[in-house]
């Protein structure tokens, strides 16, 4: 069959099961959309911003598991584009991105709307192509896609010129794919199983630190079936917050800068970390100089360079987690008169004592709002069964400490770029993909003001999420800092005019609500959720001195930990 | 250390600025990097000299291996190898200096490969340390310019660098 290369792209990417594609259009990008409008197998989501798109685009793969897809224009589509490219890529989530590109002659001339897409992309994405013939489109898509899905995710960028999608050649999506430079993701050894198993059955203090790895591997059943076999202790980063439910009795929290005290002590006092898809960053090991000395390091991930990368691993496994802990199960059903719960009870009890001081403790206020308890009661509002979405400040970590996620993919919010801006997009993305569920985006006023413009999507489209804004009055995150480490000198922390929420919400076609009272607070919950097909923008005006305990300070271990002033000690 | 990794690479547009992207953008030393075709010509073979310690030297090759360009790579300092590099100086002589420079030249093995009045261009092949050895005992002289190739090497016997064969 002979089509024009717009027709292939549109054509190659219903090949892949492409549903939705968020985009905007432009110049270099316009035969693509003249394609996409002789079709309806594949959906173009029309945003308001391109950073949008990509988050969109990222919420709704970080909330399926699928690929998410977007599509720009040359020049500012794709500079627009990066932000949400670089968050995605942060974070390994699986993403392609289609950028329309100047005509070939003009490559190179400074052309309207001409940038290296390639190469502004290349620090940021797992791999990019330009293309350069009309018959290498169905196959650098193919290829695009499945080097974004596998091994480690990540987002592909493929750069098309103008002419090429005018021009015509034969379609025929192909079935296979041979990429010698891209092998299959290596497989863990019998022995290496072997090995790790014995390290767990001889440990007297360990810890299950579980990350983003698993949810990209959809790995929580296999991990739990091994946290309940082996009783131990199981912490989760950010990325990974419910791959052990909240409630499971060996969870003990997040860990990290924000974490709880108990998780962060465990790490501390460990004699084996077992790390499974997670990669010791900074913003989880404090200084490295006196991380977990006396701790043996079990480090399963699929990709070797963050094996050693910032920790020495004592035993390194490189392959899927999931496959990995299939294999520990195995291995741990055939040795299970060998697991002796006798062992971790000293560490346990070390542990209770740990959660006796209750880390996470805050001073409940009849009179003014704290941000925890709007969360808390989100949870219970939504049965703990929300696809929750975040900005990055405060609220972020407040979601993250307080809604109690059961399941992967629930928790949605950029880990590793910190991306102000990503929550709203990315609950958009998140909604197409699960239109019968409740989807909430937890903001502040800074964060929800970067991105505020896909309002407008959320009403072409009708997306009724729930916009719980955290409204401190304060870059509050920033101010936080400022207050702990530059003496409250609180500079450009302040939002002075801000704007009326409310008035803005119903601009935007929605239902806009303030609460200012504790004792509201759950009653407008309530009413905002009854309205199925509404988005409400809920504006919570909180306390403006609220501060994210316990927190790891630059400079300090983990187990130097500064807690909320007037918690209980130890004896 | 100074290591020496040899990659080959995808003959494919942007491999060379990904590779060198990488460096810099992790921080890594490139003390110098060539990149030259092969007798495959879908091959590239470039060959990267660094220092780090191993911790360092690993993460080199485990990030230069995540890039899917990157076909397979080695580290040949590790096993006997042979390393080259020519370099070509270009000085200016008075008559009176010639038969030092000549017996220089010579105990170099290098040659002088281009003469015009008062003005030859040494060529060397040898050895990173050679070349700066030559270069040293040239410095009395007046070099002009002068460039260097930067290293190429091979592993010696039988260790070869090679595409893996995929097994699926
Ligand atoms: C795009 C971007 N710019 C700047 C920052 C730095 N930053 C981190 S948190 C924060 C404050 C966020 O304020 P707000 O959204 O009101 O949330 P709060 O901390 O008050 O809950 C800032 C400015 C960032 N993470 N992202």
């Amino acid at each position: 069959m002979q089509l024009t290369g717009a027709d292939i792209v549109v054509k190659s990417l219903k090949e892949e099961g492409v549903e939705y594609v968020f985009g905007y259009p432009g110049g270099a990008a316009l035969h693509i959309y003249d394609a996409f409008h002789r079709q309806d197998d594949v959906q173009h989501i029309l945003v308001r911003h391109e950073q949008g798109a990509t988050h969109a685009a990222d919420g709704y793969a970080r909330s399926t598991g699928e690929c998410g897809v977007v599509l720009v224009t040359s020049g500012p589509g794709i500079t627009n584009a990066i932000t949400g490219i670089a968050t995605a890529y942060m974070d390994s989530i699986p993403m392609v991105v289609l950028s329309g590109q100047v005509m070939k002659p003009l490559i190179g001339y400074d052309a309207f709307q001409e940038i290296d897409a390639v190469g502004i992309s290349r620090p940021c994405v797992k791999h990019n192509f330009l293309i350069q013939d009309v018959n290498d489109i169905a196959s650098t898509i193919k290829k695009a896609f499945h080097i974004a899905k596998t091994g480690r995710p990540g987002p592909v960028l493929v750069d098309i010129p103008k002419d090429i999608t005018a021009d015509v050649a034969e379609f025929l999506y192909p079935q296979d794919l041979t990429m010698r430079s891209y092998p299959a993701p290596r497989k863990a050894l019998p022995n290496e199983i072997v090995i790790a198993v014995e390290a767990m059955l001889s440990a007297k203090k360990p810890i299950i630190y579980a990350g983003g790895g698993i949810v990209a591997a959809s790995a929580q059943e296999p991990l739990r079936d091994m946290v309940s076999k082996l009783g131990f202790p199981c912490t989760n980063t950010l990325m990974g917050l419910g791959a052990v439910a909240h409630s499971d009795p060996n969870f003990i929290g997040m860990l990290g800068m924000h974490g709880t005290y108990e998780a962060n002590m465990a790490m501390h006092d460990a004699d084996l970390i077992i790390a499974l898809g997670a990669r010791f960053d900074d913003r989880i090991t404090g200084t490295l100089h006196n991380f977990a000395p006396d701790a043996k390091i079990l480090h399963v991930d699929i990709d070797p360079s963050v094996i050693d990368k910032n920790i020495k691993a004592d035993i390194p496994i490189v392959a899927d987690v999931k496959e990995v802990l299939i294999a520990f199960n195995n291995e741990l059903t055939r040795r299970e008169k060998d697991i002796n719960p006798e062992l971790l009870k000293e560490w346990w009890r070390q542990i209770k004592q740990w959660q006796s001081l209750d880390s996470l403790w805050y001073e409940v206020d009849d009179k003014v709002i704290k941000p925890q308890f709007v969360v808390q009661k989100l949870h219970e509002v939504t049965g703990g069964q929300a696809y929750v979405t975040s900005d990055v400040g405060q609220h972020q970590m407040f979601a993250a400490q307080f809604y109690g996620f059961s399941d992967t993919h629930r928790w949605i919010n950029s880990g590793g770029l910190g991306t102000m801006g990503f929550g709203l997009p990315a609950a958009m993305g998140v909604k197409f993909a699960h239109r019968d569920a409740d989807v909430v985006c937890v903001t502040g006023e800074g964060s929800i003001q970067m991105c505020i413009q896909e309002l407008a999507t959320c009403k072409q489209y009708d997306l009724p999420v729930k916009v719980i804004n955290l409204n401190n009055r304060y870059l509050g995150m920033v101010r936080q800092w400022q207050e702990f480490s530059y003496e409250k000198r609180y500079s450009n922390s302040y939002m002075d005019s801000l704007p009326d929420f409310i008035a803005l919400s119903e601009a935007y076609g929605h239902v806009g609500m303030q609460i200012t009272k504790p004792s509201d607070v759950e009653g407008a919950l309530k009413e905002a959720f009854a309205m199925k097909d509404r988005l409400v923008f809920m504006d919570f005006i909180t306390d403006q001195q609220e501060n994210v305990y316990p927190m790891i300070e630059a400079g300090k271990g983990h187990h130097e930990m500064r807690m909320r002033p007037g918690s209980k000690t130890l004896a | 250390m100074r290591h020496i990794i040899s990659v080959l690479l995808e003959n494919e547009s942007g491999a060379l600025s990904r590779v060198s992207g990488l460096f810099s953008s992790r921080g890594y030393n490139i003390e110098s990097l060539t990149v030259a075709p092969t007798n495959d010509s879908t091959l590239s073979r470039m060959t990267i000299v660094t220092t780090g310690d191993d911790r360092k030297i690993d993460q080199i090759e485990k990030q230069l291996n995540k890039l899917v360009d990157v076909a397979a790579l080695q580290d040949i300092t590790i096993a006997g190898h042979l390393e080259r590099e020519v370099v070509l100086v270009k000085i200016s002589v008075l008559d009176e200096q010639i038969d030092t420079l000549k017996r220089i030249v010579k105990s170099f093995n290098a040659s002088i490969s281009d003469v015009s009045p008062n003005k030859f261009i040494v060529e060397m092949s040898g050895s990173c340390e050679k070349v700066d050895e030559l270069l040293s005992s040239l410095q009395n002289g007046d070099i002009i310019e002068m460039v260097r190739s930067g290293a190429i090497g091979l592993a010696s016997g039988e260790e070869t660098l090679s595409i893996p064969c995929q097994i699926d």
